[in-house]
């Protein structure tokens, strides 16, 4: 199987036979450094080109390139429906995305054991078997259309760590977040069960070279004063570190999940930078996974950008390996197809804009920056001492040192306080026996019933870990609440080939509006939402609303569904013509010099249309160096004429207004006419151009080709270079 | 003098070095009777990945841990309690996973039976 840029996911054949699909590697794959020469420009900062890919809007003036950057990046994937998210993974890879972070279902934590099938989730989706065979699957036919690697990730967390872990190694996954801490401060998982399946967790993600991120950055997150727990931030990456080195993870597996942990109006870089710098001297060796901002994330997704965009230079002004993002919506909304991709240009674009800055810019140690980062350090180094002092981990939890707002050794006492004789799990480790086996690989600690000098499973002749064809797969186990009845809910739709809007879901029928109204924000917004409802929105929703002044306006985004399908097989779309580029016109121009005679006809006194397709300054023909005689506004047509003969032109333009009778249809048939007339038409491209003209209304007027409103000077200059050269082979012939 | 700047004073003495290796000695302080705990202990997510790697599916896994803990054998290893009465019932380790999954064959097992 493979796909073809022009066709669409094809999620039943991605279903098929998955009881037969084996992963074709397992563990994570960093990016090959790339070309430093791309296009027109010297790259310090890059990695390989991708094979097919959507470069930023800007990239059409610099030769269509589309440079990736050294790190990894990330896109986080929860829509609740793993169907619907393969197809945003594949948007997501066509810009630039190739750490698809799969977020989980709300509550998967708490389940002890693996869930199976795949069952709609909530916030995220419930990882499965089925789920990440499936995605796995998807992902190498995307890698490939990509031409990179692409790595799947999610979580090893909750009461069921080791199960997953296993999963993980058996199906392919490439990344997992694993910290034992993140179980007992967020999700009250009893501390002694947490850390025991950890350490098995970590040395079966170790022995399949899966990388690591820890979950430090949710204090970031949760404390009141994001900024103050700097401090904690720095123990808490070390624990984890710490423990996952102490169980055989390679510090290159381990990877530091940090957020600069403030975003204007206050003075982020002063406080993020330091804090940044701190973090990547005191943790050398280990892996930077740089994550933005989502604590001061409001609705305002230009708002939420510009901190993203500030995020990153803290990235490149220090480094990273991994660079993940927050969508722009995520403040009003789980995230939209199409703000996945918006964030991830923005990290593309953001980064390429600063490559190689750091060869020009440096930081400045021996001022304040310095004397911050040591002091960081330093109370970091305090609060260690005063874990160790309490007696250790448990102890220090107990005692609420966690998750609080004090910028330590202050103390706000709002810490998270867990107890070691409480949470979810308490009482279901023990003590292995004197006898306990485990007749597999990679596993970790005592293993006292295994005959000395063998491998894990030689007593069983061989494990999942070591032969994957003995890895049992579960279809589903939910009759009802699975992928193929949420498919076939919409068969007829999809096999008539329908339209319907979508942010999220298949043919969920989303919109957004965006409204000014002179108006205060109250006002507005009731005023929006009955508006939405007269243009027939359903459930309108202002989704967010920003004051321009307390009276004067307000500017509402409003969302709502349309269930309107439009059949794309019914819409008469015109053909494109396929634009030559810039050089590709100048070169046939060095061969063949092109003059024309261009004016605005009739009694039509608009130049504006036709000088922007002329100008040198508007991108025009002049610019490729077609040689343009302008002849003025309400030019007679019989002057047109004789004026491009007597240039010896090999192209007329005019250009028209609309009229009622029906003036500009007669301007063009008389052009033509004229220059049948004269003997010269066989010479002659004659083109038609005005707001209204389309292609096909100036073709049956006989020109050669009409233009209307929108377009560019490059398409005209591609029509005429192009034809030009056609009636050259065709004279040749 | 606020507190920290009372407590950093003992630090002052420490080069910047000195000081990162200050710090992650205090971590493996901290994390090192949290690996004696992991290495000694098992749990029942722990012995389900186990029995999951010798081919067994996510719901017989349950079952069999199931059965361990109800006995009071979970310490054992649930692999090598497969394995055990695998050996002295000569049957294969499919065979005498899916027997103890539905409860049976437990009162075979033995001590040290390996």
């Amino acid at each position: 199987m493979m796909l073809r840029a022009d066709d669409k996911l094809d999620i039943e054949a991605i279903l098929a036979d998955l009881d037969q699909y084996r992963p074709r590697r397992r563990g994570w794959l960093w990016r090959k450094q790339g070309p430093r020469r791309i296009g027109p420009f010297d790259y310090r900062e890059v990695s390989e080109n991708l094979k097919q890919s959507v470069p930023l809007m800007a990239a059409k003036y610099f030769e269509d390139i589309n440079p990736q950057p050294e790190m990894v990046l990330t896109s986080e994937i929860a829509s609740g429906r793993f169907e619907d998210d393969l197809r945003r993974m594949r948007m997501a890879a066509w810009h630039g995305a190739d750490h698809m972070m799969v977020i989980r279902t709300a509550g998967q934590s708490h389940i002890d054991g693996l869930m199976e099938g795949t069952p709609e989730g909530v916030g995220g989706v419930p990882i499965t078997r089925k789920q990440l065979r499936a995605t796995r699957k998807a992902l190498d036919l995307i890698e490939d259309e990509v031409g990179r690697p692409i790595n799947l990730h999610s979580y090893v967390s909750g009461l069921a760590g080791p199960e997953i872990a296993v999963m993980f190694v058996e199906e392919g996954v490439n990344g997992a977040h694993q910290d034992p801490q993140y179980n007992v401060l967020y999700r009250n998982v009893n501390m002694v069960r947490s850390f025991v399946d950890a350490a098995e967790a970590k040395f079966l993600l170790a022995g399949s070279k899966i990388a690591q991120i820890d979950g430090a950055h949710n204090a970031n997150a949760t404390a009141r004063q994001a900024w103050k727990v700097m401090p904690e931030l720095m123990v808490q990456h070390a624990i984890n570190c710490a423990y996952s080195v102490a169980c055989g993870m390679p510090k290159e597996l381990i990877c530091l999940s940090t957020v600069p942990p403030t975003a204007p109006p206050a003075p982020a870089l002063r406080l993020d930078l330091p804090y940044a710098v701190a973090l990547r001297w005191l943790f050398e060796g280990y892996k930077m996974r740089a994550q933005m901002n989502s604590r001061y994330m409001e609705s305002d997704t230009r708002e939420a950008t510009v901190t993203h965009v500030l995020n990153l230079l803290i990235t490149r002004l220090t480094h990273a390996d991994i660079q993940s993002n927050i969508t722009p919506d995520e403040g009003r909304n789980v995230p939209w197809h199409y703000n996945n991709i918006a964030a991830l240009n923005t990290v593309n674009q953001t980064l390429v804009g600063m490559d190689g800055l750091s060869d020009m810019v440096k930081l400045d140690y021996d001022g304040e920056l310095g004397t911050i980062v040591r002091e960081l350090v330093e109370r970091a180094v305090l609060f260690m001492e005063e874990i160790v002092e309490r007696g250790g981990y448990f102890s220090a939890v107990e005692a609420g040192m966690f998750v609080d707002s004090g910028l330590y050794p202050e103390r706000m006492e709002d810490g998270i306080v867990r107890q070691l004789g409480g949470g979810v799990g308490l009482d279901t480790t023990l003590p292995r026996h004197a006898d306990y086996l485990a007749p597999v690989c990679q596993h970790f600690g005592n293993n006292p019933g295994l005959p000395e000098g063998q491998k894990g499973c030689d007593l069983i002749g061989g494990c999942t870990i070591c032969d994957s064809e003995k890895v049992f797969y579960i279809d589903e186990l939910d009759e009802n609440d699975r992928v193929e009845c949420r498919l076939s809910e919409f068969d007829e739709h999809r096999a008539a080939g329908l339209l319907r809007p979508e942010v999220e879901w298949y043919a969920d029928g989303v919109v957004t509006l965006n409204v000014f109204l002179p108006a205060p924000a109250a006002v507005a917004e009731y005023a929006g939402q009955q508006m939405a409802k007269r243009l027939g929105i359903q459930e309108p929703e202002v989704v967010h609303k920003r004051v321009m002044h307390p009276s004067e306006g307000t500017l509402l985004e409003i969302k709502g569904v349309v269930n309107i399908d439009v059949d794309p097989a019914l819409l008469e779309i015109p053909v494109k013509e396929d634009v030559w580029s810039e050089d590709e016109i100048r070169s046939a121009l060095k061969e063949t010099p092109m003059r024309v005679v261009a004016a605005t006809v009739g009694d039509d006194e608009h130049s504006v249309g036709m000088r922007e397709i002329i100008d040198i300054k508007h991108g025009g023909l002049e610019k490729f160096g077609i040689d343009a005689h302008y002849l003025g506004t309400s030019v007679p047509i019989d002057k047109v004429v004789d004026a491009a003969i007597e240039i010896d032109a090999q192209a007329v333009l005019i250009s028209t207004i609309i009229t009622h009778a029906d003036v500009h249809r007669l301007n063009m048939q008389r052009l033509h006419d004229l220059c049948v007339e004269k003997g010269v038409r066989n010479r002659l491209l004659l083109v038609g151009g005005g707001t209204q003209i389309t292609n096909d209304m100036a073709k049956e007027c006989q020109m050669d080709a009409g233009f209307g409103r929108g377009t560019k000077g490059i398409e005209v200059a591609s029509f005429l270079v192009k034809n030009m050269k056609q009636r050259e082979r065709d004279g040749e012939a | 003098m606020d507190e920290f700047t009372k407590k950093r004073a003992k630090l002052a003495e420490l080069s910047d070095e000195e000081l990162k290796h200050r710090f992650w000695d205090l971590a493996d302080q901290v994390v090192q009777p949290l690996v004696d705990l992991a290495r000694t202990h098992t749990s029942p997510s722990i012995e389900r990945s186990i029995v999951l790697r010798m081919g067994f599916s996510s719901l017989e896994a349950n079952a069999i841990v199931n059965h361990c803990i109800r006995r009071d054998l979970l310490d054992r290893g649930a692999g090598g309690i497969i394995y055990r009465v695998a050996q002295s019932q000569g049957l294969s380790i499919r065979e005498a996973g899916e027997r103890l999954a539905q409860g049976e064959l437990w009162d075979t097992f033995q001590e040290g039976d390996a």
